[in-house]
């Protein structure tokens, strides 16, 4: 396909709370895409943004589908970069074990099921921001 | 230099395809070039060809497609987000046996891939949304 | 070249003008428009958090939103700038990347 040859940083920036409004899970659907493009993808959840990945998400009582295992499957889409920025957890009473596992299997490291989440901090976030090429936000 | 610009948001209702579309023309007459405009979640509804705005108001739509034609411009709705907002060209009505059609001929259905090869083709990515 | 940050939304209403301060560097780049344009007015209840961050970051207003919201630049906090649609283009051309906070 065209772009082939080029990798560019690519982040996604997700800064709402999911259901109420469709940006989480519509991004989430250009993340499973732009894997097929082998560029060097990753995530951020910030502010609200984290709440995406709140662990024990159930959607029976609203009619509406429970989108968040499909952050479980980005490990297998060599996804593996996704950034919570510390503060934005603990202004909302949040900690890592809040949130879902989220894992991938280094091929580096003889497949060894490591950890997705990269926990920043804000002033970390924006180094990161800084380097990338392409920045997604919904 | 080359912009692919990313829309989020449906006309009228919010300014983001206006500021868009203000940033496009200002970029062309500027000579740079437009890589793509990708219309992505509500902003689908800018194609459509169905919307009579009144007379003294201006016309999203028209003003996109003029713009296009007039710089040979690549707009592209998001298939799987226009689907799920009754947006079909005369492909996808047939294809999906419906019985109507809505998208500004100058619009093109295409996959969320051409927002990353927008990005990766482009110097600059710029998302307008809510 | 550094990094542009555009915020939208007013500064009264919600919490991304915020947002964007803390998570951008010093030396980048904040561009208001639509209705963030009110955030940039002097003499506001939000002006001296503004004022305080003119030092290490460059501040500009999208004149079009400014002027359609009934201000016009003389209104703004001193040290930020306005400019034009042209203006914005070049930002986004002379900045390496851009952020929009929505």
């Amino acid at each position: 396909m065209d772009g082939e040859g080029q990798t560019k940083k690519f982040m996604f920036v997700n800064r709402k709370v999911p259901y109420g409004t469709v940006y989480a899970l519509e991004s989430l659907e250009v993340v499973l895409i732009s894997a097929a493009f082998d560029q060097d993808v990753s995530l951020a959840f910030v502010d609200d943004g984290v709440y995406q990945l709140k662990n024990g998400q159930s959607t029976d009582g609203i009619g509406m589908k429970n989108f968040s295992p499909t952050y479980k499957a980005l490990g297998d889409y060599d996804i593996n970069k996704l950034y919570v920025e510390k503060e934005s957890l603990e202004e909302r009473g949040l900690s890592l074990d809040d949130l879902m596992e989220l894992t991938y299997e280094d091929e580096d490291d003889d497949w060894a099921e490591k950890t997705s989440i990269i926990l920043v901090s804000r002033e970390e976030l924006a180094e990161v921001m800084d380097q990338q090429d392409v920045l997604i936000s919904s | 230099m080359k912009f692919t610009i990313l829309i989020n948001e449906g006309p009228y209702q919010h300014q983001a395809a206006d500021s868009a579309y203000q940033f496009a023309k200002a970029a062309l007459e500027k000579g740079h070039e437009i890589f793509r405009v990708f219309f992505y979640n509500d902003a689908v509804n800018n194609a459509t060809r169905l919307a009579i705005p009144p007379q003294d108001d201006r016309n999203i739509t028209v003003q996109w497609a003029e713009l296009a034609e007039q710089n040979n411009l690549d707009m592209v709705v998001c298939i799987a987000a226009a689907q799920r907002r009754g947006m079909l060209d005369d492909d996808e009505r047939d294809r999906q046996g419906k019985d109507a059609s809505n998208i500004h001929p100058a619009f093109r259905i295409s996959g969320l891939g051409q927002l990353v090869e927008g990005g990766i083709q482009s110097d600059r990515l710029i998302t307008f949304g809510d | 070249m550094a990094m542009l940050h555009i915020v939208n939304k007013s500064v009264f209403e919600r919490g991304t003008l915020d947002s964007c301060l803390k998570s951008s560097l010093s030396g980048s780049s904040i561009l208001f428009i639509e209705d963030a344009v009110v955030s940039a007015v002097n003499n506001t209840a939000v002006s001296d958090k503004i004022k305080a961050e003119l030092s290490s970051k460059n501040f500009y207003v999208l004149t079009p939103d400014l002027n359609a919201r009934g201000f016009t630049d003389a209104d703004l906090i001193e040290g930020i700038k306005g400019v034009d649609y042209a203006g914005f283009v070049d930002l986004v051309a002379d900045n390496s990347n851009v952020q929009s906070w929505l």
